[in-house]
């Protein structure tokens, strides 16, 4: 039998430090449901979500119960829409969002992602469409997340779309600043984006991946940071390997989740997601991680250390617990939705720069980050541009999910409440990126990108 | 299939009586039984055979559940492969 100890551990763990299956992401293909007739390529898609999903959430309660552990979400992945609606002649995607949204509605998921578009090298139809309907789109649905990969470390930035981006987040802010401007909140501006990622508002289903495919994401931000309470003072040898076992842990719970959703549901399991994903709830914060590492603040000097530490940890940790590992796997660090994160903008610990430091070593990038509603577009499309330069020149995934406060500044705040949590508006630069922004064009793969 | 319930509470007289009667009412076979008390806190983990179990696994969970509030401790059952999958190298899967 299993030792008392260890029932015990895992208990505590589930209890008291926030344990929880973050969650289950069905990846669906909608390639087979493309039609010139937008009206039927719509009905055969909420076909075949409807059908394909119609078990998971209560897959994932009945799970919950057996194991007594928390399945936070169930949430759907679809293939990109811009690769779906363009064989349509339509100019507005926005009838596919709604659509996607009713499906989940009618399955009961909380968020419906891959209204996305991959532009990394250029425009297609499809692509530009989709890209212009995301205001109408994310404002007139609830569930639907989007996302646009403007760069990879192969092919390099595509910086047209990076400028037009600027323009279409502050678009969506304004359409959306009744709710909070809640719009920025499901759309992620990547670069190399994974096909695979379980987690929103990121998540989309790659035309590489099967027919349907289950993922899983685990979190546990507070199991790691009870665990090195019980180090402290100890040096990083054993901060590293107490952070690695505490993951491997954490990992096996998702691995034995996704496994037995997949056979239930009888749809192969695609792979484990370790990413120690923050809510602003006490006790599941990643900043606080940090200061348990022995800083006063996230934020001072020594945080980019500590995290890449955490990061790399975490990933090594959590790569022999299940078979296949993907998606994102790491720390996040978004602002809103970490309580420590929030007290550390708070207290002036925390700046912007500091956090793009951050995100060369976190696993992805400037996460739900409240900036003032007058920021240009030129501005917002140059913070997107740093992002993915880092991304692209790091080999690793980045991304963008700001929100520009429509008529707040700094000093101000987004209380956006549930899971997205509140955002202290953080202050940008002043100093103008119009002219570098205005130029387009594309910037070329960077010389490690040529490995054949 | 195996379960594994858990008895976390203030000491009280009759906490393995009850808990061992709500698991017979359902034909729940007890395969092992360990118990300390921890932080004055009486602890207790039985090991359960649910291959003869009468009624569902969520009945039995509720039946337990209830069994707690009557004793004014927390008692759980839960799946033994949540704990194989976490800290034994070697787990075998859900239904072990």
């Amino acid at each position: 039998m299993t030792n008392l100890q260890s029932v015990l551990e895992t208990i505590r763990m589930i209890e008291k430090e926030n344990l929880d299956i973050r969650t289950i992401t069905m990846g669906i293909s909608l390639l087979d449901c493309i039609d010139s007739d937008g009206e039927k390529a719509r009905k055969r898609i909420y076909e075949k979500i409807t059908r394909l999903a119609k078990d998971l959430v209560k897959v994932g309660e009945d799970l919950e119960q057996e194991l007594g552990i928390p399945i936070i979400n169930k949430r759907i992945s679809v293939t990109p829409i811009s690769l779906i609606a363009a064989a349509t002649s339509e100019e507005d995607y926005t009838a596919f969002a709604q659509t996607l949204d009713k499906a989940a509605m009618d399955v009961g998921v909380n968020f419906i992602g891959g209204f996305s578009a991959l532009v990394e090298k250029g425009y297609a139809k499809g692509d530009r469409i989709l890209i212009q309907s995301l205001p109408n789109a994310l404002a007139s649905t609830e569930r639907v997340c989007a996302s646009v990969n403007v760069g990879t470390s192969k092919v390099g930035i595509n910086m047209d779309a990076v400028r037009d981006l600027g323009h279409i987040v502050k678009e969506i802010a304004e359409r959306t600043k009744d709710n909070c401007s809640i719009g920025c909140a499901k759309l992620v501006v990547f670069a190399n984006s994974v096909e695979d990622n379980p987690f929103m508002a990121g998540a989309y289903h790659g035309v590489g991946e099967p027919d349907a495919v289950i993922n899983v994401g685990v979190s546990g931000p507070g199991v790691v940071k009870a665990a090195l309470e019980k180090v402290e003072g100890e040096s990083f040898d054993v901060v590293a390997e107490t952070i690695k076992r505490t993951a491997f842990k954490i990992t096996r719970v998702g691995q034995l989740v996704g496994e037995e959703v997949s056979k239930r549901l009888g749809i192969p399991f695609g792979i484990m997601d370790l990413s120690l994903a923050p809510t602003p709830e006490i006790g599941d914060s990643v900043a606080r991680i940090l200061e348990e590492i022995g800083l006063e603040a996230c934020g001072t000097h020594g945080t980019t250390a500590a995290l890449a530490m955490l990061n790399d940890a975490v990933k090594k940790g959590g790569i022999m617990a299940s078979n296949h590992v993907g998606g994102l796997s790491g720390a996040f660090i978004p602002v809103s939705e970490d309580e420590g994160m929030i007290a550390a903008v708070n207290s002036g610990a925390l700046t912007f720069d500091k956090l793009e430091a951050m995100t060369c070593v976190c696993s992805v990038g400037l996460d739900m980050i409240a900036i003032p509603g007058d920021t240009p577009a030129s501005t917002i499309s140059a913070i997107i541009a740093d992002e993915a330069a880092i991304g692209v020149i790091n080999n690793k995934t980045t991304a963008v999910r700001i929100i520009p406060a429509i008529g707040k500044d700094v000093g101000d705040a987004l209380n956006f409440g549930g899971l997205l949590g509140y955002a202290p508006i953080m202050p940008v630069h002043k100093f103008s990126s119009e002219k570098m922004i205005a130029r387009g064009g594309r910037i070329p793969a960077p010389v490690h990108s040529f490995k054949n | 299939m195996k379960g594994i319930v858990s008895v976390i509470g203030k000491d009280r007289l009759g906490i393995i009586a009850d808990v061992s009667t709500t698991l017979t009412e359902q034909s729940v076979n007890i395969v092992d039984l360990s118990q300390t008390i921890l932080d004055d806190y009486f602890t207790m983990v039985m090991l359960v055979d649910l291959e003869t179990m009468k009624c569902s696994f969520k009945e039995l969970s509720d039946e337990l559940e209830k069994c707690g509030q009557r004793l004014g401790l927390s008692v759980k059952i839960q799946h033994q492969s949540i704990f194989d999958a976490m800290h034994n190298l070697e787990y075998g899967g859900f239904n072990r």
